[in-house]
């Protein structure tokens, strides 16, 4: 085994040599370098055709594609806390429990107690940063391995869970409420098939897209900074567009645009923001590559890690609202295996296990993979046992290609 | 017809865009101390590992004579199986093992399919005997210091019947004391017929040991000298292809006032409060001087700087910190940096450098709130600092989006230094900063610290190399067991009246 890597390394490292001469062979190359960073897109597009193919077209009717983010939002929320986490070098096991104690709690709010739906909703993310702040605390400030705490947490709250529920369910939520899990934006601009408000919004979504885009494009080159090639930038831009077109339409079609993904962008955007542009997230990538050399920068190592507990708190929090709209009902069995879940999509979007790489872009896709994977696999009919097998297998061959890759590259 | 152990014709080894290697020769007579030099870069560490099959046959061109026959290793263990042994530069020993479980590991003392401890310590010993190591082979590795574990190394090496023993860097991370006892063994070694490769930037330990030197630059090897014919300006030239006449830049210190004044500074150690590792130590540094704080291993002279720095290090701290006249507190590496403190640390790649991340990000990682505007780093301004940093500090890299892990020693401690400057220090505190670092880069940085000096900032120097310390610090303090025991003008200054300040034992 041993003496097979390198050899098929140096194969692929005599591939590489060829002199890049001419303008075209320049440009693929750029081209050939930016879809190898950008694989998992390619993973996701692979997996959509294979389905699509699979299902007979059934994945991409509008119904589907509608339910696939309300079927998904919940870990896609999850999916970008944890990447932040495990950026940072660390794990979180508890996300589900925690979803689980969460949905109890505000059954306790908004239905036990009767408060106003969003007050409750206000109340329990506060409960959920504060149960954050409590694992924060053992992690950053004791210095117990995550892993450790948030095994505690899994149990701990699960078994808190149980106990706000008191042995029965907790139902039927305020419509307000529900709205987060099962509600839809359309018909602001007048009732009309398709629905023109959501492709107002896919329309600004495209514009909004196109133009961050080539500011930060000029903004580079004005700092003098190498940049794509425009020919490639535009057939990519044009790419999303088509995609994001197609999407919105589809939504328009059905019931409009969903509440959660209306969450899920808005946490998509400030996340990337934070994670790209705030010194915050800098320190977090700064700490997941090297901890000791952070701390020696005058990084507050221990400050960043309790705060991103807490942010996980609140986003376990708030994943936990969402299934808990949903289904309309606070149950024990909520949020079982939603960690699992939520690893593999940072992982399979190109975390990296010991910490420092990962995005949240990544993530959402990862978790995108596994959502196609799933609705896909129950449309064919296939059942639990299987599914589970495959997220298994793809877990694992994502996280090998990753590596794989690495080592190709000689990192 | 020849007495060679070892010939290697024509090898030619490429990476992607690199030709690491560039058809060298290189013969090794059989029972010599054989040394080879070079720059980082140079190929040096390369050529082992096609060598010794890290790099299997067939990824490289040209080829290798080995005791007369030609051979083509496929891997570490078929080099090992000929008695082709190397011994990394970081050391691979498992920390929670014993002496002897890790002499024979992957070579384990059996019988009757199971491990006979008796027998394995036994050997153990007898290895220990002959590497001059006086430990109990049960003892575990990470109860043992640097030196002694490079010794454990060699005692593994010998376990294996080695004919050629290859050392990479042996000494880079050991004290005057322990160097001398392994180059004495090297040459021990010798005598029982030990075929020896050593890589080394020093160069007086290579007139030491080698029988013979070659030289690598650029991939190429420039030429073989005989002992007779060893000097170190000939090595020196060789190795940076051009004359060096002064090691050492020149500095005309511009003295001005007094940053940085320490009194009384005292730290324990963390595990066990009652030991002083940091015994009283009061110094100063003025603006435009460089200070040297000469110390062997052990002498408290990293675990000063650490504690001083935002009590990275030590426990029970106590003592007095003034900046410009005024006293400052230094309890967290973000108020050492606010008052205007940076330290560079002894080793780069465990506590200087995010080797996974950017030459740009690893400049800014200690002052991203100068960057911050509106709440928002400002990624384009961090390109542009980073690039006036490439070029003012002579970064050799295509661009600063380059990972650091990619970048050679010397360029990554022009990383280092940048991260440092760009939080605009008044004093810089550096912990052996050319460790590790080939002789041309050494050079730029003695002028950047020059330079910065002349700038106004006050620096002090930790190093292991007294001619270095005497080369550019304007005044040096000797440590020893954790105390001051004295202070000299350079000019006064010679590498035995320092070495005997730094040696001077606590009056019992």
């Amino acid at each position: 085994m041993s003496n097979e890597t390198p050899s098929t390394e140096s194969q692929a490292a005599g591939a590489l040599i060829q002199p890049a001469d001419n303008k075209f062979t320049r440009w693929l190359s750029t081209v050939l370098a930016d879809l190898g960073k950008n694989g998992i897109f390619i993973a996701l597009i692979a997996v959509i055709v294979l389905f699509t193919i699979l299902t007979d077209g059934i994945l991409l009717r509008p119904q589907n594609i509608s339910n696939l983010i309300v079927q998904n939002g919940y870990i896609l929320v999850l999916a970008i806390g944890m990447v932040m986490v495990i950026i940072a070098g660390h794990i979180d096991l508890s996300v589900g429990s925690v979803a689980a104690f969460i949905g109890a709690v505000s059954g306790v709010f908004a239905v036990h107690w009767g408060l106003p739906w969003w007050l409750a909703i206000v109340l329990s993310l506060l409960i959920g940063a504060l149960v954050g702040a409590w694992q924060g605390f053992w992690i950053a400030y004791v210095g117990i391995p995550a892993f450790i705490v948030t095994l505690a947490g899994m149990l701990i709250f699960r078994g808190l869970a149980l106990v706000v529920l008191g042995n029965q369910n907790i139902g039927s939520f305020p419509t307000e409420y529900r709205a987060i899990g099962n509600g839809f934006l359309s018909g602001l601009f007048g009732e009309s098939d398709p629905d023109i408000f959501t492709l107002v919004v896919g329309a600004v979504a495209i514009v909004a897209i196109v133009v961050q885009q080539l500011r930060t494009r000029a903004g580079r080159l004005k700092y003098g900074q190498e940049v794509e090639p425009i020919v490639w930038v535009t057939i990519k831009l044009v790419a999303v567009a088509v995609a994001i077109g197609f999407f919105t339409w589809a939504l328009a079609t059905y019931k409009g645009i969903p509440v959660t993904l209306i969450v899920l962008a808005a946490l998509v955007m400030i996340y990337g923001v934070v994670m790209n542009r705030t010194v915050f997230g800098r320190h977090i990538y700064a700490i997941g590559g090297n901890r000791h050399a952070a701390e020696l920068s005058g990084i507050k190592t221990r400050r960043v890690d309790f705060w991103l507990f807490v942010n996980m708190g609140f986003l376990a929090a708030l994943a936990g609202l969402i299934f808990t709209a949903r289904l309309n009902l606070a149950g024990p069995k909520a949020g079982d295996g939603f960690e699992l879940e939520a690893i593999s999509a940072a992982f399979i979007g190109g975390a990296a296990v010991q910490g420092g790489v990962g995005t949240i872009g990544g993530a959402i896709i990862g978790g995108l993979i596994i959502g196609v994977l799933n609705n896909g696999m129950s449309i064919m009919g296939i059942g639990i046992e299987w599914q589970q097998a495959v997220k298994g297998l793809v877990l694992l061959l994502a996280v090998a290609f990753d590596v794989y890759n690495k080592r190709r590259s000689g990192n | 017809m020849t007495n060679n152990i070892l010939e290697m014709r024509g090898i030619t080894k490429t990476f992607p865009g690199v030709k690491a290697l560039a058809n060298v020769n290189f013969n090794v007579r059989n029972g010599e101390v054989h040394a080879i030099c070079g720059e980082n870069g140079a190929g040096k560490s390369t050529l082992m590992k096609v060598l010794s099959g890290v790099y299997p046959h067939g990824t490289y061109d040209g080829e290798i004579i080995y005791a007369g026959e030609e051979v083509q290793f496929k891997s570490l263990s078929d080099s090992e199986a000929k008695g082709i042994v190397i011994i990394h530069q970081e050391l691979a020993l498992s920390p929670y093992l014993s002496i002897a479980e890790n002499i024979f590991l992957n070579n384990e003392r059996k019988t009757r399919g199971l491990i006979d401890w008796n027998k394995t310590n036994f050997e153990a010993a007898a290895l220990l005997k002959r590497v001059g190591l006086k430990d109990n082979p049960t003892t575990k590795i990470n109860q043992i210091g640097v030196g002694k574990q490079q010794l454990v190394e060699i005692a593994k090496a010998l376990s294996k019947e080695v004919k050629l023993l290859i050392l990479d860097e042996p000494t880079a991370a050991l004290n005057d004391e322990d160097s001398d006892h392994l180059l004495d063994l090297i040459l021990s070694l010798k005598e029982e017929g030990i075929t020896s490769i050593i890589i080394s930037h020093k160069l007086n330990e290579i007139k030491k040991v080698a029988d013979t030197v070659t030289v690598l630059r650029d991939g190429k090897s420039i030429e073989t000298i005989q002992k007779s014919d060893v000097t170190e300006d000939r090595i020196i030239k060789d190795m940076v292809g051009r004359d060096l006449e002064h090691r050492y830049p020149d500095h005309e210190p511009q003295l001005g006032e007094e940053l940085l004044r320490v009194e009384e500074w005292t730290a324990h150690h963390p595990q066990d409060p009652t030991r002083v590792m940091v015994d009283s130590v009061s110094l100063n540094v003025r603006a435009g001087e460089i200070v040297g704080i000469a110390g062997l291993m052990g002498a408290g002279r990293t675990e000063f700087a650490m504690s001083l720095f935002g009590r990275r290090y030590g426990s029970r701290i106590s003592g007095r910190v003034f900046m410009r006249g005024k006293e400052i507190k230094t309890r967290t590496v973000a108020e050492a940096i606010e008052n205007g403190i940076a330290y560079a640390t002894e080793d780069r790649k465990t506590y200087g450098l995010n080797l996974i991340e950017d030459i740009k990000r690893n400049i800014s990682m200690a002052s991203l709130r100068k960057l911050e505007k509106g709440g928002l780093v400002n990624d384009n301004e961090e390109y542009a600092v980073a690039n006036e940093y490439r070029a003012s500090m002579n970064i050799k890299a295509p661009n600063v989006l380059v990972k650091t892990g990619k970048l050679s020693g010397g360029n990554q401690q022009k990383v280092v230094l940048s991260k440092w400057i760009y939080s605009d220090p008044e004093v810089l505190i550096l912990d052996e900063p050319t460790r590790g670092i080939d002789v041309g880069a050494k050079y730029e940085i003695y002028t950047i610290i020059n330079k910065l000096a002349a700038a106004g900032k006050g620096i002090i120097v930790i190093s292991s190399e007294l001619p270095e310390l005497l080369g550019i610090a304007d005044r040096v303090y000797a440590l020893s067991e954790g105390r001051i025991t004295g202070e000299l003008p350079t000019e006064q200054a010679t590498p035995e009246s320092v070495l005997k300040l730094m040696t001077m034992e606590k009056p019992r």
